[in-house]
């Protein structure tokens, strides 16, 4: 066996990543060059696994509306879906689809193809308003999947109780129902075998995910889970189910495992170990990192990377012996998870401080989505309470550029290292 | 009957009546919860729009509406970051103030803002803070199995907080009695479209809200007085354009503003608080009650943009609305910030512009003390419609 070298190893994952991204959007372009049409999903509950099975080409329209920020052109969409109508108040995503749609499909990465089928959680209540817009639009057959999630802080029900079972066959029965409808669109038949491969696939994926993530532990960590984190989300989000996510996600354990073995963090030196709660700054991404990076602050956790996973941070392996029962499990668990992270952020923050030993946590709530956004404030304070961490509250938008101020996130940013370094120094003196 | 919470509406004039009913309604004291506390009552607090208070009102709790309050958020804004709507602040207000005690608190998933409140809250209070989940899959075969599961641990909640076993007796006199509610209000409501000069907008919508912070058997006494009055009323015949009002399912808009539009229109329906009118029809009383109970929320009921349905598609449901009221108009509303309300905005005015129907199109804040400009442009609206 020939010896792999750091050169080959390092940096592969961001690497891969790109290249399939690329790849899946160049595959949209083509389904919709032939007028064929796509499953829209979303990713906190996705069914890939399921509309895989049917040879649905997946579009996740949360991924293609933040590319029009990413790619710096989301003013123009924003505006097209305000002359329309909506109200600058909704969330972003919803808005740039809009303009897309209206556009025929044409955005940055390409032309997506028109909705054959629509499936969503109710992880987020606007993932059904949306989904209700293409109703209009094109007559799309929507499938929503109930999912009901933690009732109350704590109060989590667990495999093998009578609430349990009563919320994992009501998601059962909702698959049952779904399989006819994909059946009927997709004019094909249902094939449990092929099931059972793409939920091999997503087990692997599971798997992998929840490694990368626990692997992040080291010191120093090893990726940034804002930046490089957002790549391998795509990954697991556009092939979820698939072979190639299956092998992406094995390499990129390796890729971690060998940097953990020698001592490999990221391109900066580490100062500073930070969690981030909410969603990203697309329209200023790479400034919006920088403002961290550039003091030696590193993300080494995010909620968005477990709940824009779907909850695949919890690395659930699906049983393929009794597929549909178990995918109804797995997709019941990985999507609440997905939502707790939302609403009971507080809980996985409070943990990480001392899993992945934090030296700050930075809340970024947003505009455009009410679903994570909503208890920040409130959650801060619980963590607050229960730990001595510092933490950086500042609110901006994911799409919206009109409501993110740059200079002064980075005077508030600034100020914040600045706590953090006198407090250093303050516990360096009394020790 | 009861003790009364509300006593000052007996005996007096139907003005009397009304004007009993507004002040309650803006004392964002609570003084009827109050009341039921001294005695002893223990208080479920209910986030908008529906839930099956019969389960509570069973086992002797008092169900209390929470729909925000016009208070200053000033306890509760630390707990929240800007770009939400008002009904959520103060609603929490109500609480953290000390204004409103309880001893339980559910919230729904009926929007993205509103299902974090179940959290916001558990955090702040040690007492039970869940959700309900009511399905946002009406269509599947299995919703109704599982609402009533839903219904049934919610039922076990209840139990433990006051100590009280809901029977089936105490369930189905439940039920009497809040389906005499809605039959009421369902006449309240047949007066508006018919006779819509007997009573205003603004008026039935005193006598509606109440319903939120007493108990329905004092409700219904109330209603029961006051139906009869407006019927007997002498009242003639104005011009005034009949609209449909739409956009206040969740957050209220401010008293104020509905007085103002009734001044210039006659509402002839609309959905305000349209969780205390969910259910179309009685609820029957046999069988398994709850499932009787989860039956009428998904098959006999009517809707709003917090619920997916594909047998309701929302649009379809505003026109037919609008038919059966006989509305020449609508007014298309939403709260500031609400995501769900400013969505169907959308698409309401995009079916009424297919349809050649004239609206009029508001955004509102339950705090907002200025409408001036509104109310102007609403005129403009209703005497344009009159004149044309
Ligand atoms: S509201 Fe939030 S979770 Fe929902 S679609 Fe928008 S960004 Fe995504
Ligand atoms: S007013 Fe709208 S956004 Fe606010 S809680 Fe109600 S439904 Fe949700």
């Amino acid at each position: 066996m020939t010896e792999i070298t750091a050169d080959e190893f390092v940096g592969r994952g961001n690497k891969e990543g790109a290249d399939l991204f690329r790849e899946w959007f160049d595959g949209l372009a083509e389904h919709a060059k032939r007028g064929e049409g796509a499953a829209y999903v979303f990713v906190m509950g996705s069914m890939a696994e399921l509309l895989h099975v049917f040879d649905f080409p997946l579009v996740l329209p949360e991924i293609t509306s933040l590319q029009t920020a990413v790619r710096r052109v989301a003013d123009k969409y924003l505006a097209e879906a305000e002359d329309y109508g909506y109200s600058p108040d909704i969330c972003g995503y919803v808005k740039a689809d809009m303009a897309v749609q209206l556009r025929g499909g044409d955005h940055p990465m390409g032309r997506i193809p028109k909705p054959a089928i629509a499936v969503m959680t109710n992880a987020c209540n606007t993932y059904i308003k949306w989904a209700e817009i293409w109703e209009r639009m094109y007559g799309t057959p929507l499938f929503v999947i109930d999912v009901p999630a933690t009732r109350q802080a704590g109060g989590q029900f667990q495999p093998g109780s009578a609430d349990f079972e009563r919320d994992r066959k009501y998601v059962e029965a909702q698959i049952r129902e779904l399989i006819p409808l994909c059946e009927k669109v997709s004019g094909k038949k249902f094939d449990i075998d092929r099931l059972r491969e793409t939920l091999k696939y997503a087990n692997d994926m599971n798997t992998g995910w929840k490694r990368v993530l626990e692997l992040n532990k080291s010191k120093p960590s090893l990726f940034n889970a804002v930046t490089d984190g957002t790549v391998y989300l795509g990954v697991s989000n556009n092939l979820r189910g698939t072979e190639k996510g299956s092998t992406f996600f094995k390499n990129l354990v390796e890729e971690m495992e060998y940097k953990a073995a020698h001592g490999i963090g990221t391109q900066i030196v580490e100062k500073y170990r930070l969690g981030f709660v909410g969603v990203p700054c697309y329209p200023i991404f790479r400034r919006f990192s920088e403002m961290f990076t550039e003091w030696g602050g590193n993300f080494v956790h995010s909620t968005y990377l477990n709940f824009a996973s779907g909850g695949g941070s919890m690395g659930y392996e699906y049983d393929v012996n009794r597929p549909i029962e178990s995918l109804a499990e797995g997709f019941l668990i990985s999507v609440r998870e997905a939502m707790d992270n939302m609403f009971h952020q507080d809980r996985v923050v409070i943990d990480w401080v001392k899993n992945y030993d934090l030296d700050g946590v930075v809340y970024h709530p947003i505009k455009s989505c009410r679903t994570v956004s909503t208890g920040l404030a409130d959650g801060r304070r619980a963590m607050m309470a229960a730990t001595d961490v510092p933490s950086l509250f500042i609110e901006s938008d994911m799409m919206d550029k009109r409501v993110v101020s740059e200079a002064q996130m980075k005077n508030r940013a600034d100020a914040f290292f600045e706590g953090l370094a006198s407090r250093r120094e303050m516990a360096k003196i009394s020790s | 009957m009861t003790n009364h919470l509300f006593g000052t509406w007996q005996n007096q004039s139907l003005e009397g009546i009304f004007a009993e009913c507004r002040e309650l309604a803006e004392n964002a004291d609570f003084p009827t919860v109050k009341r039921w506390r001294e005695n002893g009552g223990k208080v479920l607090g209910h986030f908008q729009v529906y839930f099956p208070e019969e389960i509570a009102h069973a086992a002797g709790m008092l169900p209390l509406k929470m729909r925000g309050a016009p208070v200053e958020p000033t306890h509760s804004d630390s707990r929240f970051g800007s770009y939400l709507c008002s009904i959520l602040k103060t609603s929490l207000e109500l609480v953290l103030s000390n204004r409103v005690e309880l001893d339980m608190f559910v919230t729904h998933p009926i929007c993205d803002a509103a299902r974090n409140l179940a959290a916001v809250w558990g955090r702040n209070y040690s007492y039970p803070c869940q959700i309900l989940y009511l399905p946002q899959n009406a269509n599947s075969k299995a919703s109704a199995e599982y609402l009533c599961g839903e219904y049934e641990r919610v039922k076990g909640d209840i139990e433990a907080v006051t100590g009280t076993k809901v029977t089936d007796e105490a369930l189905r006199n439940s039920l009497i009695v809040y389906n005499e509610n809605r039959r009421l209000l369902r006449q309240l409501y047949e007066i508006k479209r018919k006779q819509p000069w007997l009573v205003t907008g603004f008026e039935a919508y005193l006598l509606m809200t109440v319903g939120g912070m007493i108990l329905r058997e004092e409700h219904n006494e109330l209603l029961k007085t006051a139906i009869p009055l407006i019927e007997a009323r002498p009242a003639k015949r104005q011009d005034k354009i009949r609209v449909v009002f739409e956009g206040g399912f969740c957050e209220q808009p401010p008293l104020d503003l509905i007085r103002a539009i009734s001044q210039s229109c006659y509402i002839v329906d609309d959905d305000l608080l349209i969780g205390l009118r969910w259910i179309l029809e009685d609820v029957p009383l046999e069988g398994d009650l709850l499932m009787n109970m989860a039956d009428a929320y998904l098959e006999k009921s009517s809707y709003s943009p917090v619920q997916h349905d594909a047998r309701k598609p929302k649009e379809k449901m505003l026109l037919q609305r609008i038919a059966d009221s006989g509305a020449e108009a609508a007014i298309i509303t939403a709260a500031k910030m609400c995501e769900p309300g400013l969505e169907d905005q959308v698409t309401y005015t995009k079916a009424l512009d297919e349809k050649g129907i004239p609206y009029f199109v508001g955004e509102f804040e339950e705090n907002m003390t200025s409408f001036d400009s509104m109310e102007i442009q609403l005129e403009t609206f209703t005497e344009n419609l009159i004149f044309s």
